[in-house]
């Protein structure tokens, strides 16, 4: 069998890569683009830590195949902050100390930007249960969630 | 002599005694102690222990002294998580 | 010069230790660059994937790897035949079984075989193409169904000199702690109860797979690369495993998703370097969520007989518990640890407690945070609430009336040094959680627990740079945010800013040996060493200045950051700071470092007090955590807002735990639910904030003061929440998890 070509855009940027029909997007980004910023945790879609955007839509990588993204726009956690310039929620994950190991940060963030481009002004019960498909296993998620009504806060107030 | 308390399901090595009497001066004398006087504590002394000498334990420091009145207890060898 | 090195306690004002700066770390883990086990590549890389057994015991009578081998792509395939032999040295031996199977499959996903090939396609193909011919035996996974007369043995002649004759050949171990006379003390009480308690297998439940890459040469050195909690005790493993020299294999941590003591241990490892060895390349081995839940290192289930006596004003007079648990197709289930934890928050004039390690055909278990004590907790701990509730009295004062204070003689023979017990049930009485009203189907359940710490072998290489900056090599994975603790305290010590300290994970090249990174040890051992390298340093930068100035040693004493003249008599000389002394290093003997090498001991125990309330559907029998607070003694806070995530994240587990988390084997010894969909652990939409309240009630045995505190939070939420779950719904719970379809059944049974 050959593999794909896929031409599609990468946090902004235009990108090209040949896969396997079968192969996941998440597969395609770490293993083919060399992106290790989305995490497998499960393979299932279970756990989120492969969480990306794609058009806009939160997904995750690992139930997408990588030849889905043909024509498409993807945002990774690769792209989150702005050259040197943090975004507020990766800012405030770390002043709430909302990591431990930080394996499943990357796709909180993604999964917590996408919440808060949808609901600007979310409750702490919209924000759990937006977020439920990520799991952390370390914080017991109580200053994850500080984190994002903190970051949900500056992120209104300076629009 | 220092007074060791040993456990429960040791005590067929020590003749039914939870608490017996050695000759020592540090850990390691206390661990050879119990080896040469009580051979049937061998087995479990070569899978491991720890020692609480007055209440701080104790994994490996041979050379940790013991004094005549100290407590001295004899537990599993400690592992974490 | 007037310094002290002794490591006494120190009550004075932290400038640094006891504030929250931003970790290190966290920008390359916000930002997706930081590298964990499986973010790694080498060019000619291979990719290992593992054949692992479809039967939960079987003999294995062949196998025929030729067609494997043959297939484009494959470079290498290994089976047991490929290892060393390991005598007189049962431990090591059971790892290697474990990470290959030898003589017989163990239990469902036993590691049989490993291929590496050029791709995970390849890989994959190539295992399909392995036969393996199986001779099924009977298998067992219920630990009281193990040690019937007619259960399947495991093992022959693993049972040891503790066991009685008689006893099925799955019984390995007893263990037996306590003291008085328990007979006389049960009855002396009003009321005796008599409880069997159970509680099922749960994973970790690490996000991080085991991930690894090995490359071995053909002169024998080696480079690991893996996500561990101790890369030290990997090579140590490896080595043993290989027969190598530990200086001939280098491990490289990488940052790790979480171990929990789940990673405390090696499953792919020595796989991937005989991988290496045999084909010549590096070769990297990543886990599935599937592999992680069949074939790592799961924690025992347990079945615990409680006998407990109390009067009727809450005196305890007599304790006794039965505890069996099976730690999966290996001896070392943590059953010595739940017997000698058990009763140790209570002063108890009888007490004993016996333990049984059996062994059944599931995964070798390996620790999980306090290993073995959270389900002898829970047991406990609703004993005592039961008699109390029963009684009439509040569990808290029945606590306080029987709580283990300093000059206590605990359940397992240690007397107590100043413990933080009575000032967490202080706490949590006087907490507002405690007086909240409470609606239908709703109630409270409160419970103790305890860990025991320890320290382990520790080295800490602090080195300062011409400019004066301070990097701290240390040798433990950083799994809470450790990093930030050493910069804090070596900045603290040597009286300078934070952002002037690095604290880097170093290789096992750099340092001799590091114990793992469990134990709740690291902020309290490598903490200590970290103190005494700055104060190495500190005196040898003293010596620096006392050279320039022309004075005696003695006469020089370091504050705020700089080497000062130690009164008038010793020169009106004006102080040197770190950064001066530093640009000169060169030209006043070298570079300037300190190091502290040790095998510290004194890790003080750590209490804590948990309290929760929940609400139960009657119709359904699902439970909500509805609040859930904290008190827990940590010595002293190195930084607050970590200590408060590991309070947290072990609260969390604890309700998973409670709830929702088991390993579900069928009749044919099969893992039913190897995902994270089915092996359901919290998410952030079950729970609400859990809050914490951090008491600090020094340890002597640290500079600081400090407690290990990561363990000690999954002990009591067992058994907290079984007790409130059974206020709400009006039943006594006595098994875990209490998940819906349970939770409803007893209810309607009552």
């Amino acid at each position: 069998m050959s593999q794909v070509h896929v031409t599609t855009t990468i946090n902004g940027d235009p990108t090209e890569f040949l896969c396997e029909p079968d192969e996941t997007l998440l597969d395609v980004l770490r293993d083919r683009l060399g992106m290790t910023g989305s995490k497998e945790g499960c393979g299932t879609g279970d756990c989120g830590a492969c969480s990306v955007t794609v058009n806009g839509r939160l997904v995750c990588s690992c139930l997408v195949l990588g030849a889905e993204a043909e024509g498409a726009e993807v945002a990774t956690i690769e792209g989150m902050s702005d050259g040197e310039t943090l975004h507020p929620l990766q800012r405030k994950f770390i002043e709430h100390a909302a990591l431990q190991c930080g394996i499943c940060t990357p796709g909180l963030l993604v999964a917590a930007k996408s919440l808060l481009e949808n609901h600007p002004d979310p409750t702490e019960e919209e924000a759990r249960y937006w977020l439920a498909g990520n799991l952390c296993r370390c914080t017991g998620y109580d200053k994850i969630i500080r984190a994002v009504m903190d970051a949900a806060e500056e992120m209104r107030e300076a629009s | 002599m220092v007074q060791v308390r040993i456990w429960g399901s040791l005590a067929a090595a020590t003749e039914g005694q939870t608490e017996v009497e050695i000759k020592a001066g540090t850990l390691r004398e206390l661990l050879d102690g119990l080896a040469e006087k009580y051979p049937g504590l061998r087995p479990q002394l070569k899978r491991g222990v720890s020692v609480a000498i007055d209440g701080r334990i104790y994994n490996d420091s041979w050379f940790q002294p013991i004094q005549p009145d100290s407590e001295v207890v004899l537990l599993a060898r400690l592992k974490g998580g | 010069m007037a310094l002290d090195s002794k490591s006494d306690t120190q009550t004075r004002d932290f400038k640094v230790v006891g504030t929250r700066p931003n970790r290190p770390d966290g920008i390359d883990k916000v930002t997706g660059r930081a590298r964990f086990g499986a973010d790694i590549t080498a060019p000619g890389m291979l990719i290992g994937r593992v054949l692992r057994s479809p039967h939960a015991h079987a003999r294995i009578v062949s196998i025929d790897t030729s067609q494997a081998e043959a297939l484009a792509g494959v470079r290498a395939v290994v089976t047991s035949a490929d290892f060393n032999k390991i005598e007189d040295d049962d431990f090591t031996a059971d790892i290697l079984d474990n990470c290959m199977a030898s003589e017989k499959a163990m239990y469902d996903g036993h590691a049989v075989a490993a291929v590496a090939a050029s791709s995970e396609a390849i890989a994959k193909r190539a295992l399909k193409l392995i036969t393996v011919e199986y001779e099924v035996l009977p298998h067992v996974t219920d630990v009281d169904a193990a040690i019937t007369a007619d259960a399947p043995v495991l093992h022959e002649g693993r049972t040891d000199e503790t066991v009685p004759a008689g006893m099925s050949g799955n019984v390995i171990s007893r263990f037996e702690f306590g003291h008085g006379d328990i007979e006389a003390g049960l009855a002396a009480a009003d009321k005796v109860l008599e409880r069997s308690y159970k509680t099922e297998a749960t994973h970790q439940g690490y996000i991080e797979p085991h991930a690894c890459m090995a490359s071995m040469g053909p002169d024998g050195q080696a480079d690991l690369w893996c996500c561990t909690q101790g890369h030290y005790m990997v090579r140590n493993t490896c080595a043993a495993i290989f027969g190598m020299e530990q200086g001939q294999l280098r491990v490289t941590a990488s940052e790790i998703g979480g171990g929990f003591g789940g990673k405390t241990t090696v499953f792919l490892e020595p796989v991937a370097l005989a991988l290496s060895r045999k084909s010549g390349r590096p070769v990297k081995m990543v886990m599935s969520r599937s592999e992680v839940l069949r074939a790592t290192g799961p924690t025992a289930s347990s079945s615990v007989d409680i006998r407990l006596g109390m009067t009727k004003d809450g005196r305890i007079t007599g304790a006794r518990a039965e505890l069996r648990y099976q730690g999966g197709a290996y001896p070392g289930s943590p059953v010595e640890f739940g017997s000698m934890s058990a009763f140790a928050p209570y002063d108890l004039e009888h007490v004993k407690t016996v333990g049984w390690d059996i062994v059944t055909n599931r995964p070798k278990q390996a620790a999980y945070r306090a290993p073995g004590a959270p389900m002898a907790a829970f047991a406990v701990e609703s004993a005592i609430d039961e008699l109390a509730k029963g009684f009439g009295l509040d569990p808290l004062e029945v606590r306080l009336k029987n709580a283990a204070r300093e000059g206590t003689k605990s359940s397992y023979g240690v007397t107590y040094p100043a413990i933080g017990l009575e000032a967490t049930l202080r706490k949590a009485k006087d907490h507002p959680h405690w007086t909240a009203p409470l609606g239908p189907n709703q109630g409270r359940g409160v419970a103790c627990g305890f860990w025991f710490n320890f320290g382990g072998d520790t080295c800490v290489s602090l080195n300062i740079t011409p400019d004066g900056t301070v990097t701290v090599s240390e040798g433990n994975p950083d799994i809470g945010g450790s990093r930030a603790s050493m910069s804090m305290m070596a900045a603290e010590e040597l009286g300078i800013p934070y952002e002037k300290v690095r604290t880097i994970v170093a290789d096992t090249g750099s340092l001799g040996q590091n114990e793992v990174t469990d134990g709740s040890r690291v902020t309290f051992a490598v903490g200590l060493a970290t103190i005494e390298a700055a104060r190495a340093a500190k005196r040898e930068m003293c010596r620096r200045a006392a050279l320039v100035w022309g004075i005696d040693e003695e006469a020089v004493e370091w504050i705020d950051g700089a080497a000062q003249p130690a009164g008038p008599n010793a020169g009106d000389h004006p102080p040197m700071t770190l950064a001066e002394i530093a640009a000169t290093a060169s030209n006043t003997g070298g570079p300037i470092a300190g190091h502290h090498e040790a095998n510290p001991e004194g890790a003080g125990v750590s209490f804590a007090t948990h309290m929760v309330d929940t609400e139960v559907d009657p119709d359904t029998g699902a439970v909500k955590i509805l609040r859930y607070t904290v008190f827990q003694d940590a010595g002293k806070a190195v930084h607050p807002a970590y200590v408060e995530g590991q309070f947290q994240g072990g609260a969390v587990q604890g309700i998973g735990w409670a709830l929702n988390e088991e390993y579900i084997y069928g009749e044919d010894g099969v893992l039913q639910n190897a995902g994270f969909l089915d092996y359901r652990i919290p998410v952030a939409s079950d729970l609400p904030m859990i809050d914490t309240v951090i008491l600090e009630i020094p340890n002597p045995g640290h500079p600081y003061g400090v407690r290990g505190v990561g363990e000690t939070s999954i002990v009591p939420p067992l058994a907290a929440i079984a007790n409130s779950v059974s206020e709400s719904a009006g039943v006594r719970m006595a098994q875990l998890p209490m998940s819906p379809p349970k939770v409803l059944a007893a209810m309607q049974s009552k």
